[in-house]
């Protein structure tokens, strides 16, 4: 077995939803390996039933090759997880948390010292293992779970939005445990995440939407793939702005994310050109080299957050907008 | 137990140096019956550490029977005497029942930890483990049994405040009496907190039940001489089970009180004249909780 992930034709039904409408991958041993996609595109449920804690409806899933709904049990052995959400005893202390864990996994109890001083030295909080968990910041939380997630060496690691709800700079933090992970652990690495800055740690990346897996390479491939800048323009009249690009340069532009966006080649050059031709005032700029945000653009025909907006509710649409300014 | 474990473990740690740069192998052995033993141990545990790290909650949960023993207890004594045998205080007599009431909410609001445990995620962690669900149930159902028996021993260092001797047969047995309701009622609780995912929908059900339960248990009130409807539903009550061998063994260990009262206080359960054996008075509580448990671990061990 060289796969640590396979997965073929899987899908998965509640009611009437469809969240995952038949997907293919695998991963091979050792891969960091990235699910991208809004929130509600069957990131989570098809974590969920890699991790046993879903029955798929159908379809199959194998991860460090066995079954996740036969051989159950031997699955859970192997793999380690970080959810979303907490999932720490905020009562206990961080020993204590990490300690019913290795029972519940039945970690030797001679290996347990030695290697909760490791999991806890990697993420920095050795020196805190005797406090309770509810005096811990959230990302002092997160990273005490990726330890716990590791205290049973397993072969996958699962983090699901591993940095979602952090500060920036707890992120940066987070990550540089990751990846400082991948050196050390023999481990392959699954995560989820809705952040395109974070999916380019990864080795290789699917993108998913709607429950289907709509392009899986390297982050450099897609890049590659797309092969132009995007440009966005905040105008006086966004309206005649677009059309004025489609007359005057041939230029298909819509609005995401409230400004003016479109791709064109080598857009620094382009720039001068807009100033020249355009009919309608400029207020702002912006050209950016392809990122995966035009990758999952370019696949989807949305930006990521357009994507969230759709699906969020009312409240988190207005906060986005807003957020930008 | 569990602290005196975790103090050898830090003690071992910090005297041994780690080699950071190698990787501490780990295997997670096969699945046997002795994980899953230490799965229920360990989720037992877990329960007795957050008990001694919430003290509110202990003192807290001992108002209400305290209430009931001193407040009401001797609000109705002058009005009770009449009905009761010389030498016998209102307050005894309703000692048992209240003590029963000691360890309803705590055993119940136990199993609501899995509520809990479920809204702040925690249960996913124990779901998600390589252990069967039985085990974590039952250490689930031991964990509040314990924790709400501690709850109990401490009312019952009040017995003397209500003229019940410090016997020690009389208070193993009550002791004995009191872990069996407290895993009935814990697994009450966890086959409820099965099906019901938001606290506030656990919170009110079991409102809705513990009361009543309390009520026409025979807690307060002898179970001869009632009207027939009452009489039906305290028969079915599961508590009056428990509550009549508890009024039992303090009555029997009382020295004031002659055998014509003793009868008149505490005439146990009859099923339509016949008189129903403490033994089996226990088993049925036992058969129940039992019951429950099995049907909690049923509820767990569905996967979406």
């Amino acid at each position: 077995m060289n796969s640590a992930i396979s997965v073929g034709a899987l899908t998965k039904r509640y009611g009437d939803i469809e969240a995952v409408r038949g997907i293919d991958f695998e991963v091979p041993t050792g891969e960091t390996f990235g699910f991208l996609g809004p929130n509600g595109a069957g990131k989570s449920t098809t974590i969920k039933i890699l991790c046993t804690l879903a029955d798929p409806t159908s379809g199959t899933a194998r991860v460090a090759g066995h079954d996740v709904v036969a051989e159950r049990d031997t699955v859970r052995r192997n793999i380690g997880l970080v959810f979303q959400d907490t999932t720490l005893d905020s009562y206990l202390t961080g020993e204590q948390n990490l300690r019913f864990h290795a029972d519940l996994y039945g970690v030797p109890k001679a290996a347990f010292g030695p290697r909760l001083r490791q999991v806890l030295e990697m993420v920095g909080l050795w020196d805190r293992r005797g406090s309770v968990v509810s005096t811990y910041s959230g990302g002092m939380q997160r990273r005490l779970e990726i330890a716990r997630g590791l205290l049973h060496a397993p072969r996958v690691l699962f983090l699901d939005e591993p940095t979602v709800g952090l500060d920036p700079q707890t992120r940066v933090s987070i990550w540089a445990y990751i990846n400082e992970l991948k050196q050390r652990e023999d481990i392959t690495i699954f995560l989820t995440t809705h952040y395109m800055d974070e999916a380019e740690n990864c080795d290789r990346i699917a993108i998913i939407d709607h429950g289907t897996v709509v392009a899986i390479d390297t982050p450099e491939a897609l890049k590659a793939s797309i092969g132009k800048d995007r440009v966005q323009i905040s105008t006086a009249d966004d309206e005649a702005a677009i059309r004025a690009l489609a007359e005057v340069f041939g230029l298909e532009a819509g609005v995401h994310e409230g400004l003016v966006t479109f791709s064109v080649e080598s857009g620094e050059h382009f720039v001068p050109q807009l100033f020249a031709r355009l009919p309608v005032a400029i207020k702002s700029v912006s050209v950016s080299r392809p990122s995966l945000d035009d990758v999952f653009m370019s696949y989807t025909g949305k930006t990521i957050r357009d994507a969230e907006a759709s699906i969020g509710d009312r409240n988190r649409r207005i906060a986005t907008r807003f957020g930008r300014r | 137990m569990a602290t005196k474990d975790l103090a050898a473990a830090e003690q071992a740690h910090d005297s041994g140096d780690s080699d950071l740069t190698s990787l501490i192998r780990v295997a997670v052995p096969e699945r046997s019956i002795r994980a899953d033993l230490r799965a229920v141990s360990i989720v037992w545990r877990r329960e007795l550490i957050r008990f001694r790290t919430d003290r509110l909650r202990a003192v807290t949960s001992l108002v209400q029977p305290v209430l009931f023993l001193f407040i009401l207890g001797t609000g109705l004594s002058g009005l009770a005497r009449r009905g009761l045998p010389s030498g016998v205080d209102f307050q005894t007599f309703i000692y048992p029942g209240v003590l029963a009431m000691s360890v309803l909410f705590t055993a119940i609001f136990s199993a609501a930890s899995i509520v809990w445990d479920r809204e702040f995620g925690f249960l996913r962690e124990m779901l998600v483990a390589p252990v069967r669900r039985w085990a974590i149930v039952i250490g689930k159902c031991l964990g509040g049994a314990t924790v709400a028996t501690f709850q109990g021993i401490i009312f019952l260092a009040l017995a003397g405040v209500a003229h019940v001797p410090y016997n020690p047969v009389l208070l193993l047995t009550l002791v004995g009496e009191l872990l069996l309701l407290s895993f009935t009622l814990t697994a009450f609780g966890v086959m409820m907190a099965a099906r019901i995912k938001q606290i506030q929908a656990f919170m009110a059900l079991t409102q809705l039940f513990v009361l009543p339960l309390f009520f026409l248990s025979g807690a307060l009130y002898p179970l001869n001489g009632l009207p027939a409807w009452l009489t039906v539903l305290t028969r079915i009550d599961p508590l009056t089970y428990i509550v009549d061998p508890m009024r039992h063994a303090v009555f029997s260990h009382l020295s004031a009180v002659g055998q014509s009262a003793l009868s008149a206080l505490s005439p146990g359960v009859t099923w339509n004249g016949w008189l129903v054996p403490t033994g089996l008075s226990l088993a049925i509580v036992g058969v129940m909780g039992l019951a429950m448990l099995g049907i909690a671990i049923v509820e767990f061990r569905k996967t979406e």
